[in-house]
């Protein structure tokens, strides 16, 4: 963490949700260290053929736009007004009630007003009403319309990229306007300037070229599921065989990379591997993993359509060539929302997959019966409630485990009941968060839609704020002293908010919890949990 | 001072004076009673249509609802068809609660910082309560309108007015006696909850801080009909019948250009009827127009079922990717070297 970060308490101290007296128009925006992320690698930009590649600095006066960027600008809208009507509708029916204000996590986190939701959407409004509509044409700022300046450009790159389209003002608004289209849009628009961020660009340019977004290589992708391999041998005495790019597999599995480079999702990605092995064992169901397919995570999705899209294709053109039956989706948000409503509209109809069944329960998954990929949460709560896992919760008895609905998974596709069903089942101590952050009504972790970079962690903590400080209620309250989510981007970035706000609190995902109380055949008396900690009890006895 | 509502409320008060004066001092009553109504009505339909044909036209490329509860999933978790509508039938349902009971307003909660570092949510349901007395009162007085526009009156309108009526405001004691029976509560309403509406604009830091001109204005413009009908109603007394005779003759087509008739209606009706014409006109450009908008939401309109069901996106086009062929070019010889099963050896 950086060095120049201000402690918790300061944040919390300084945060004044007053708005100042000057009018939002009249107040200049001031681009801040710590708040925004770096540029754009021009390398990554024009490996995957976007526009205005090359370098620049957001803190440097000059952006180095196209002459023209004023005239791309206005086409580009009015394109986007035409094929979005969810874009031209929020343009137009905004009332400013302000319900939406206080729900945005920064602007809960920074009292900066042009967080407010409303206001992050009338930065554009503002243009919009200036270019295309008679009454802001005659009326001008009075009516809040202003003409397209350098300045406002720059305050749409630093507010559009201080939104995280969780979603969670959309939910409040009276009419559904969502904020996380609007940023979609305008982030889709600048990426025609050439204004994206590094942390975004070059994941992006990683995947398309190596499946994944960190780059990883085929043979190094196994190599790092092989150390997984060795570390669970470790924990069970049992030496796992995963299967990659099989073609005779029941199930393609596909989930974020981040598991398989980081910890704690490291954690998770062993417990697939767990889990996996347990169901060829016992069931003889075969599950592959796939090395060209080898992200779930789409940070084409905060990019542009068509970018999500691009990298999207992979997940189908890969079930299609490998055969399998239907595919299966690890733990992660904005991948899917993705899936869930986008996927089958961009690239399918995945009509050379098989409609979802559990083979070992016969159960259909209806709900994925056209899109062919079903939930990890879903499949592992239909296990259990067969009672096809055998478990033991009371490997996880030294953890009181808390669930941090990550958005898209909830506002996305209502997925609220079957984590917390599976989390219940592998382990005795669960206590949910204050109701108004939790399901649909959850709080962004601060650092979704490709903001999880390092330069901007006080931007980070701050979006995190109010997440933090529901888990420290529980983790007061109740004892908490682990925060589980079915996320991968939670998995990289919760664990430096609860280190900044919550240090006690450690962060798993679900399946990490699975396969700590997972009994596979065979195994020798376990006496640490995945992360090698002695399971409290278990030395003496052994 | 804010010059977005002074500019809002200075332009209310002079298009009144405009109106008044235009009649009581220069005549003009067949500009404000026949021309600019007619005008005001036909760029009211007009606008209104044309917009709602300008947004149907753009396609709904996705399948974006904004879920607020459990989804339709496995057999036996309980989903909630309402905030996570399954079937068309679902969604009818949301959209109708969302409507007529302003359902995603009633969510509404106001975040604080207590005790220094805890950030609190409580219940918040004023907004929601003065928008919804604001919105059916104000339904509730047009409806009432059509004794004006309607001969016989209908018995449903006469109903709604004796409702409307039915509770009395009467004080009375040794000093004071003002009884008004007959006292519409709708007006009253309307005229409270755009209060509460303007106040809270105008007091309330953030949202004072979001408003602009056109915020204020369709306010004031509000506040402005209902001021002038309850001045004509229960202080001027204004002549209903020969109002109603001008109206008549505006919905039959046939406009009354008698003298006497004009005469004994104020200059204050004349006021009023302005008013109206302005909304009519100022509506299909504003933000008013969520009235049609709201049928319009794709994170309310659509079901949450895109796995289930196909979606089709009118402009979907061929983009650019990077296939498995061109990846195992790059990869074969490490692929092998590993292990991985490959296409081409």
């Amino acid at each position: 963490m950086s060095d120049e970060l201000i402690t918790a308490d300061e944040m919390l101290t300084q945060i004044d949700h007053k708005p100042p007296g000057k009018g939002w128009m009249d107040t200049p925006v001031n681009i801040r260290k710590g708040m925004y992320c770096y540029a754009s690698n021009p390398k990554s930009v024009e490996y995957l053929g976007l526009p205005n590649a090359r370098p620049w600095n957001p803190m440097e006066d000059d952006w180095k736009l196209p002459d023209n960027w004023q005239e791309i600008v206005h086409n580009a809208f009015k394109d986007r007004l035409e094929r979005f009507r969810s874009f031209k509708v929020f343009m137009d029916i905004c009332v400013r009630c302000g319900a939406c204000a206080d729900k945005c996590h920064f602007f809960l986190g920074t009292g900066d007003p042009k967080n407010m939701p409303v206001l992050r959407a009338e930065l554009l409004r503002s243009v919009y009403r200036n270019d295309f509509t008679k009454l802001g044409k005659i009326m001008g700022k009075l009516n809040g319309a202003r003409p397209l300046t350098i300045d406002v450009l720059k305050e749409w790159w630093y507010y559009l990229y201080q939104c995280t389209e969780c979603r969670r003002c959309s939910l409040f608004c009276p009419y559904g306007i969502d904020t996380a289209e609007i940023t979609i849009m305008g982030r889709e628009i600048m990426n025609l300037l050439g204004l994206n961020i590094d942390w975004i660009a070059t994941p992006i340019a990683n995947c398309y070229r190596t499946g994944n977004h960190l780059g990883i290589q085929p043979h190094a992708f196994k190599d790092m599921i092989d150390f997984f391999v060795e570390d669970i041998e470790e924990v069970t005495g049992l030496a796992l065989e995963p299967s990659f790019n099989q073609k005779d597999a029941d199930i393609l599995f596909i989930t974020p990379s981040g598991d398989v480079f980081a910890d704690p999702g490291t954690y998770s990605c062993m417990g697939y591997l767990m889990l996996f092995h347990y169901l060829k064992e016992k069931y003889g169901l075969k599950v592959t993993w796939s090395t060209y397919a080898s992200e779930g995570g789409n940070f084409g999705f905060f990019t542009s359509h068509e970018m999500m899209k691009r990298l999207n294709s992979k997940m189908y053109a890969e079930a299609r060539r490998l055969g399998v039956k239907w595919i299966l989706g690890g733990e992660c948000g904005h991948m899917w929302r993705v899936i869930h409503q986008y996927m089958d509209t961009m690239n399918g109809p995945a009509d050379f997959l098989e409609e979802p069944v559990n083979p070992i329960t016969g159960t259909k998954f209806e709900n994925a019966c056209n899109t062919k990929m079903v939930h990890i949460s879903e499949f592992t709560a239909d296990l259990i409630k067969h009672g096809k896992l055998d478990l033991d919760p009371s490997r996880n008895d030294h953890l009181s485990v808390t669930f941090h609905d990550s958005c898209n998974p909830s506002r996305g596709m209502g997925m609220l009941d079957e984590p917390r069903y599976v989390i219940q089942n592998v382990c005795k101590n669960f206590h949910d968060m204050p109701a108004n952050t939790i399901r649909e009504q959850t709080f962004c972790c601060g650092s979704g839609s490709g903001l999880n970079a390092g330069e901007n962690m006080e931007q980070r903590m701050a979006g995190g704020l109010p997440r933090a400080n529901a888990v420290k209620h529980v983790h007061e309250k109740y004892g908490v002293n682990m925060l589980s989510c079915v996320c991968a981007v939670d998995r990289a970035a919760l664990p430096a908010l609860m280190e900044y706000f919550v240090p006690e609190v450690e962060v798993c995902g679900v399946t990490e919890l699975v396969a700590n109380a997972l009994i596979l055949p065979g195994e020798k008396e376990r006496e640490t949990d995945l992360r090698m900690e002695p399971l409290p009890g278990r030395e003496e006895e052994s | 001072m804010n010059v977005n509502y002074i500019f809002s409320l200075i332009v209310v008060l002079a298009l009144f004076l405009l109106a008044y004066v235009g009649v009581e001092a220069a005549g003009l009553q067949w500009l404000f009673g026949v021309v600019i109504p007619y005008a005001a009505v036909l760029i009211f339909i007009g606008g209104f249509i044309s917009r709602i044909l300008s947004w149907a036209r753009s396609p709904v490329p996705f399948r974006i609802p904004t879920v607020g509860g459990q989804g339709r999933s496995l057999p036996w978790i309980k989903p909630n068809p309402i905030d996570s509508p399954s079937s068309s039938g679902s969604v009818v349902v949301r959209m109708l609660l969302e409507i007529l009971l302003f359902r995603s307003l009633f969510r509404n909660t106001r975040a604080d910082l207590v005790e220094g570092d805890k950030l609190a949510y409580r219940l918040e349901k004023w907004l929601w309560l003065f928008s919804l007395l604001f919105h059916y009162s104000f339904l509730v007085v047009f409806l009432r309108h059509f004794r004006f526009f309607l001969d016989p009156v209908p018995g449903c309108v006469q109903l709604l007015e004796t409702l409307d009526g039915f509770l009395r405001i009467e004080f009375v004691n040794d000093a004071i006696q003002v009884g008004l029976p007959g006292f519409y509560i709708s007006g009253l309403v309307l005229l409270a909850a755009a209060t509460f509406l303007l106040l809270r604009r105008m007091f309330s830091a953030q949202v004072k801080y979001i408003s602009l001109s056109s915020d204020y204005f369709p306010l004031f413009l509000i506040m402005g009909i209902a001021f002038t009908g309850i001045i004509m109603r229960y202080f001027l007394k204004t002549d209903i019948v020969a109002a109603k005779a001008l109206v008549m003759g505006l919905v039959s087509f046939h406009p009354v250009f008698d003298p006497a008739l004009t005469k004994s209606v104020s200059g204050v009706f004349y006021g009023h009827l302005f008013f109206v014409c302005v909304l009519l006109i100022y509506f299909p450009f504003s933000k008013l127009m969520h009235l049609g908008g709201i049928f319009l939401s794709p994170t309310r309109n659509l079901p949450n079922d895109t796995r289930m069901n196909r979606h089709v996106n009118t402009w979907n086009y061929p983009v650019e990717v990077h296939t498995y062929e061109e990846y195992e070019d790059e990869y074969r010889e490490k692929m092998i070297e590993a292990g991985l099963p490959v296409e081409k050896e």
